[in-house]
């Protein structure tokens, strides 16, 4: 007979990973010009080598952000919507004022989407800012891979917009309160995070319906894998993960479950390269899965056997991120602890 | 006790006086760091460092209950907040003149990342003790606000004689006898009055007597507080409030499916419910309490020994069925010969 949760994991990687404090609450991680950088809740951007703070929304809090190569994309209850780069120079692009920015979306190219209530804003790569206004706010945004069209969560449906065209946008309809929004890497599906502790999803050629339940908490983060063959979500005591392999998607197969804990999964991200997940809990732990096997490799130990959650410890991850080659693994938290994971 | 962040909700018809008490509570001297959620910015300046504009998007929930509905925004904000927590220790929302606080309230039952981190800690109604007997009439959503309220503030009593004043509070008791009633002028009521009530807190739902037994505010003159405040007794045609009371036990096998079946058919019309009952073969009271189909309930404390085990439930709603609702919780009773 073996107990419920042994937590006894194997933790060769433990020793590779060095931890830090970011000072403040851990909002969004990520690589900017192949160095690790951490958007934190008190409005700065920490570049972590070498340790330099930039103060993107001075008198707010960062409430999204985006990472990749050329830029950090931040939107705050301030308002505003800055890009950092790698010289530490900001730049205000958007200022919606006395709103809170509720969605933010960047694409390869530059281009950056947001939104505050139900004001949506496509700013394409060269500066030229196009604004919608969604049937209710906003609380997704999603750019396709190919043309320049911005996917939009709202209440009742998702709302696909071309930016530079005059025409309506098309609607993807299905009722509820929808969240957070994903779009697969070859722009076949669409998926958003539901109010209702469930995803819902759309191939958007046909607008077929998938519904994917049976989550006991909301999903708030999802990764897919490098080719667009799993999507890996939170929300429930494990990753959950679902097929995406051929062109029904999820319909009718079950999902994988891997690394499963007492404890409710808060962030997943997905190897750049291989079928790897790191998945980050409310407790503070954060395993890697190998999604073929299950097997599980310790990354970092959360709140031990007998510390509870409550309001005021509440150590959940709340950031991962792997650079482009997936041989770093930056991570952050609720209280401001934070760490990379380097491996050989 | 706990550590979630408390949530006050003003409400009040348009005009009422809810940015006065706002603004009342703001500039008293509380050490308190509030963030405010506020639906309009109005003419009145709110003189805060943190106020949130709120949109009021109710959103009705996929589970087959039609009558839960949540404030969308209300949870977005709420999760925004959490990016500053440390400056703030206490949330007041307040809802637009015409807004059912209903979604509101349900939204800190319903959402699990909201109760996670925040609890409702009562609904306030401010009314207009000039214009509060028209309103009754004309405006149903003054209606739901009187009816659902913990605590109701009936202000600028100085506009209207004592006689005035004594119907608008009848009519108010008509509706709704349980609430804590401050009557008032320019809102001048004791912070304690408002704030901190935990009157969602089924530890606090120590009895259920009509408020009006119990001496609210020393505003009288004293001759006729005792049974009744020498108040009209008067009969909301559409909102009533009725409580039923079994003297002894109830069976929980039969009261809890009872119960659910209740707010599950009659929901819509329910706004709030509260019980105390002494279920069969169990030391504790057991408490509940219900925003239309949503019910919360606990064992709560042991029943003392100079307590007498009885079972009492109330019901504050439109058009309620009377007879179905009493006869359907007296089949409850363990003992049905008493």
């Amino acid at each position: 007979m073996q107990p419920e949760f042994d937590e006894v994991y194997d933790t060769s990687l433990v020793g590779a990973v060095s931890q830090f404090n970011a000072g403040a609450q851990v909002v969004a991680a990520g690589f900017l010009a192949n160095k690790p950088v951490l958007a934190l809740a008190d409005g700065n951007i920490l570049l972590v080598e070498p340790n330099q703070r930039i103060a993107a929304h001075p008198d707010g809090a960062i409430l999204l952000c985006h990472i990749d190569d050329q830029r950090v994309v931040t939107g705050g209850d301030d308002g505003r919507v800055v890009v950092t780069r790698a010289d530490a120079s900001t730049l205000e692009i958007g200022h919606e004022k006395g709103r809170w920015i509720d969605a933010l979306s960047v694409r390869n190219d530059g281009a950056i989407a947001w939104s505050a209530g139900k004001h949506v804003r496509a700013r394409d790569s060269k500066g030229a800012v196009k604004s919608h206004e969604a049937p209710s706010s906003v609380r997704g945004l999603g750019f396709l891979p190919k043309g320049y069209r911005l996917a939009m969560s709202h209440y009742n449906g998702v709302s696909l917009w071309f930016p530079n065209t005059v025409g309506a946008p098309d609607v993807l309809k299905w009722p509820g309160s929808h969240l957070d929004l994903t779009i697969s890497p070859d722009g076949q599906f669409c998926v958003t995070a539901m109010q209702e502790n469930a995803l819902h999803g759309w191939r958007i050629s046909d607008k077929k319906d998938m519904r994917m339940t049976g989550y006991p908490g909301k999903t708030r983060s999802f990764s897919f894998s490098h080719d667009g063959q799993w999507l890996a979500t939170s929300g429930a005591d494990a990753c959950v993960v679902w097929p995406f392999q051929t062109k029904d998607g999820p319909m009718g197969k079950p999902p994988r479950e891997c690394g499963v804990r007492p404890h409710k999964v808060s962030q997943v991200a997905f190897h750049p390269e291989a079928p790897v997940i790191a998945i980050g809990y409310e407790d503070g732990w954060i395993l890697l899965c190998r999604l073929a096997d299950g097997a599980e490799l310790l990354v970092r130990a959360g709140l031990g056997e007998g510390e509870e959650l409550s309001p005021r410890n509440r150590p959940s991850v709340s950031a991962l991120a792997w650079d482009k080659t997936g041989h770093k693994l930056l991570f952050g938290l609720e209280t401001g602890e934070a760490g990379i994971l380097t491996l050989g | 006790m706990s550590e979630k962040i408390p949530v006050t909700v003003l409400t009040g018809y348009l005009g009422a006086g809810k940015t006065t008490l706002l603004n009342r509570i703001l500039s008293e001297d509380h050490g308190h760091k509030f963030a405010v959620i506020v639906n309009e910015f109005g003419e009145i300046g709110i003189d805060n460092d943190l106020i949130v504009g709120a949109d009021e998007e109710v959103f009705e929930m996929n589970n087959g209950c039609i009558c839960c509905t949540v404030r969308g925004d209300l949870i977005r904000i709420i999760e925004g907040l959490m990016r500053r927590k440390g400056k703030f220790d206490a949330i007041i929302v307040e809802t637009t003149g015409l807004a059912d606080p209903a979604p509101v309230a349900q939204t800190f039952f319903v959402d699990q990342d909201v109760q996670d981190q925040a609890r409702l800690d009562a609904v306030v109604t401010v009314a207009d003790a000039k214009w509060l007997a028209d309103r009754l009439r004309d405006a149903p959503e003054a209606k739901n606000q009187i009816a659902f309220a913990d605590v109701i503030i009936l202000n600028k009593m100085d506009l209207v004689t004592p006689e005035e004043l004594r119907e608008v509070e009848a009519r108010i008791r008509a509706i709704n006898p349980y609430a804590k009633l401050h009557k008032t002028s320019r809102c001048a009521v004791p912070l304690d009055a408002v704030l901190g009530r935990n009157a969602f807190d089924l530890d606090r739902i120590l009895e259920i007597e009509p408020s009006f037994l119990e001496v609210d505010d020393h505003d009288h003159h004293g001759h006729d507080h005792g049974h009744d405040h020498g108040l009209k007794h008067y009969h909301d045609e559409e909102m009533q409030s009725f409580s039923f009371l079994i003297d002894g036990e109830v069976d929980p096998a039969r009261f809890m499916p009872w119960i659910n079946l209740i707010v599950q058919r009659e929901g819509p019309s329910i706004l709030r419910s509260k019980g105390i009952l002494a279920f069969k073969g169990e030391d504790k009271r057991f408490v509940f309490q219900g925003v239309h189909m949503i019910l919360d309930g606990d064992l709560q404390r042991e029943w003392r020994a100079d307590e007498k085990r009885v079972s009492k439930i109330v019901f504050i709603g439109r058009n309620l069925k009377e007879d179905d609702l009493r006869s359907g919780f007296m089949a409850c009773a363990a003992n049905p010969a008493q």
